[in-house]
Formats: C-alpha cells, structure tokens, sequence
C-alpha cells in the first residue's frame, strides 16, 4: 500500500531530481531544462539592461536610475570597497557576475521554473573558472609569472615555517579558492532545492498517509515550504553578493603590492 | 531502494561537459553585451552627471565672484564720484568766490575810472571856461575902459599886461574854490 503511495508522489526526494530528462525526446541527454534556464537567465538580464539603458538621461528616469543602482550597488558596495580605485575596472565585470547569478538563483523560487540553474555545478564552475581565469591572467600581468606565484605563496614568515606554509598557500590560490567558490553557490542551490522539495513533497506523502492524524501534519509542511521559499529568497541574493564579494577579494588580493 | 540505485548514476558534483562549454558561451555572451554597452555607457553618465554638478557649482562661483568684483567696481566708482563731486563743489564754491573778488575788483576799479574821468572832464571843461571866460571879461572889460575912457586907451597896448594881471589875480582866486568844490 505505501508503495503505492511513494509511487505516486516520489518521496523523498534524491539526487536524480536535479537531473532532469532532456528537453525533447530526440535531444541529447544533457539538453535539458537548466540548459534553458541558463539561457533565460542570460535574456531576462540583457533585456532588462539593454530596455531600461536604452536611452540614458543625465537627469534619469526611475527605469534607469533602478538599473543605474544595480549597477552602482555592486560599483562601490564591491569595486570600490573591496579592490579600491584601482577595483572600478573590474566592476562591469563584477556587476555581470552579479547580476547573472542572482537572477538565476531566484529562479529556484519562481513558479514553474522552480529550480536554479547554479544547482548543476557546471554553472557554478563556469563562473568560478572565469573569475579564477581572470585573477590569475590579472596575476601574471601586474607581478610577472614568477614574481606572482611567489606572490601568492609566499608569506612574509620566518624560514622554518615556510614548508608548512607553501603547500597551504598554493593549494589555496590555486586550487581552493576556485574550488570553494563554485562549491558554496551550487550547493546552496542544491540544498535548497532539495529543502522545497522536501516539504512539498513531504505534504503529499503526508496527505497520503494512511493515519488520519498523519493527514493535517501536511499543512505544517506546506507552511515550511512557504516559510523556506522566502528563506531562498535570501539565500538567493545573499549567495549571489558572497560569490561577487569574494571575487573582488580574491583580485585584490593578486593585485595587492605586498601582502 | 530504487533512488539510491538510480542516484548511483548521478553524480552532483560532476559537472556534465556540454554544460560547460553552454556555460562559457552564455554566461560570455552576456559579460561581452553588458561590459561592451551597457556598463561602460552608464559610467559615462555617471561621468556626465558629476560633470554637469560640478561644472553648474563652478559656473555658480564664478558668477558669485564676478558678481562681487562688479559690487566692488560700482562701490569704488561710487566713492570716486562722491570724492569728485566734493572737490568740484569745493572747486566751484572756491571760483564763485574768485569770481566774486573779481567782479569786486573790476567794479571798483571802473568806479574809480569813470569817477576821475568825470573828475578830470569837468577839470578841463572848467578850465576851458575860465580860458573863455577870462578872455571874454578882459575883453568886456577893456570894451567898457575904453567905451568910458575914450578910444585912446585902446591904443595902448602895454596896458593890456596891466588887465591880464589883475584878471590872473581874480582868476587864481576863483580856480581855488572850484577845486576845492
């Protein structure tokens, strides 16, 4: 009987969830709807930019000055804070990481696309390989290949400890802070997407329960994922703001002079 | 049983390539649009906007400063007016005064004038009479001497200094009460 039920709604939810099949039968098997997502985050961003910039005023509309605050929200709240005046360069860059990732994990918690596409860690990854890409070409070019990785691995600390502190700095310049990077946002995605799928599926389980006791519970489950949707909320927007943040920080850390 | 079987098949944290490569491609198109047109446009007006605050404060000091110098060039020439006006006034009262001396001097000195021209006319003019005057009583009076002493008086001439003397007399005696007078 309960296996009839678990047939009916799968519970609980597993890993196979977040691989969805393809979008059409006939497609490749990795054509499937974060692939889609991916792109309609890409245009929600560079409609809404390209429509309210269209026609930029010294004196702007509300349309521009929003778009203008997003813009300089992540200028001088990131750029300026985290980098310096040198940082102001990599702000149209940082404002498009931004942008990108928190349009698409708000997606987790719009209705009928439901799930980001930074749950599948090939997104994420991209965007902690380009921010990785752009630190170390950034590296290279302001203390020479050289001079850089000496740069980021060697701390100012008395000789003995330094074949301690080698190994710990490489790994963390070169292999750790990308990694973490796209780790943090895809699984903050991940979890959260499992979270919802938790208590709403974890309601149908409920309602399907043979104890009528067991019945009601589900509105207490129903109520969890409302609660824990506006909890993605800001886990979206607070993930999206990390993701930029350390960016900034890991540029300002390869372009500081000295440690 | 069956999920943790089929979640064998999947691993999250094994990214799928082609997704990658998606991933790169459109998360490059979207930093080359907004890096290209969108951002650098908006610090452009953030340029324009500093430009357009700064520049109306500037255009506002200068108009301040060109307001205060125009002040301060209208206060000067109104103190240099003042100043020219009271040494005008000075000048004027100074000239009026000279003017007046003047006008004084000449007056009196045209009185003087026409007082001892008249002085002197009336000089001559009684000189001229008494000439006449004198020749005329000589005459008369030789006339009469003669009418009473007879024709023969007339003949002699020496007498005549005798008449001119005494009428010098008369005449002298005359003369100085008409110029006391």
């Amino acid at each position: 009987m309960s296996g009839l039920v678990l047939a009916e709604v799968p519970f609980p939810p597993s890993v196979d969830d977040i691989f969805p099949p393809s979008l059409w039968e006939s497609a490749p098997e990795w054509l499937t709807k974060f692939s889609l997502f991916l792109w309609l985050a890409v245009a929600v961003v560079l409609i809404y930019f390209l429509v309210s910039y269209r026609d930029p005023k010294i004196v702007p509309t509300k349309k521009q000055w929003l778009a203008e605050s997003i813009y300089g929200f992540v200028r001088e709240g990131v750029a300026k804070d985290v980098i310096g005046h040198e940082g102001l360069r990599f702000a149209p860059y940082l404002a498009s990481l931004f942008c990108f990732i928190l349009v698409g994990n708000i997606f987790s918690i719009v209705p009928l696309i439901q799930v980001s596409p930074n749950a599948h860690i090939a997104f994420p990854a991209v965007l902690a390989l380009s921010t990785y890409g752009l630190y170390l070409y950034q590296g290279f070019k302001k203390h020479g290949f050289v001079g850089y990785l000496k740069h980021a691995t060697v701390l100012p600390a008395p000789w003995f400890m330094q074949p301690l502190l080698l190994p710990i700095e490489a790994l963390q310049a070169f292999i750790l802070q990308p990694v973490t990077l796209a780790l943090r946002l895809f699984a903050n995605m991940f979890a959260g997407h499992m979270l919802l799928l938790v208590f709403t599926l974890g309601g149908f389980a409920l309602l399907n329960a043979e104890s009528l006791f067991l019945k009601p519970v589900a509105l207490v489950s129903w109520a969890m994922t409302i609660a824990l949707t506006f909890f993605e909320l800001l886990i979206a927007a607070l993930q999206a703001y990390v993701f930029t943040l350390l960016t900034a920080n890991y540029l300002a850390g390869t372009l500081a002079e000295e440690h | 049983m069956l999920f943790l079987a089929e979640g064998a098949e999947h691993n999250p944290i094994i990214p799928i390539w082609q997704e990658i490569v998606l991933g790169f491609i459109a998360f490059g198109i979207l930093c080359y649009v907004l890096m290209k047109f969108v951002f650098p446009r908006m610090e452009e007006t953030f340029r324009a906007r500093v430009d357009a605050i700064e520049g109306g404060i500037k255009r506002a000091e200068e108009a301040q400063a060109e307001a205060n110098r125009l002040l301060e060039q209208y206060k000067q020439q109104l103190a240099e007016a003042r100043t020219e006006a009271a040494s005008i006034r000075d000048e004027a009262r100074a000239d009026a005064q000279g003017i007046r001396e003047d006008i004084l001097t000449k007056a009196r000195e045209e009185s003087d004038r026409i007082i001892a021209a008249g002085r002197e006319a009336l000089q001559t003019e009684r000189q001229t009479i008494v000439r006449q005057l004198r020749a005329e009583i000589g005459s008369l009076a030789v006339d009469l001497a003669g009418r009473i002493v007879g024709e023969s008086l007339e003949e002699e001439a020496r007498r005549r200094g005798t008449v001119e003397r005494f009428l010098d007399e008369i005449g002298d005696g005359a003369a100085g009460t008409a110029g006391r007078r």
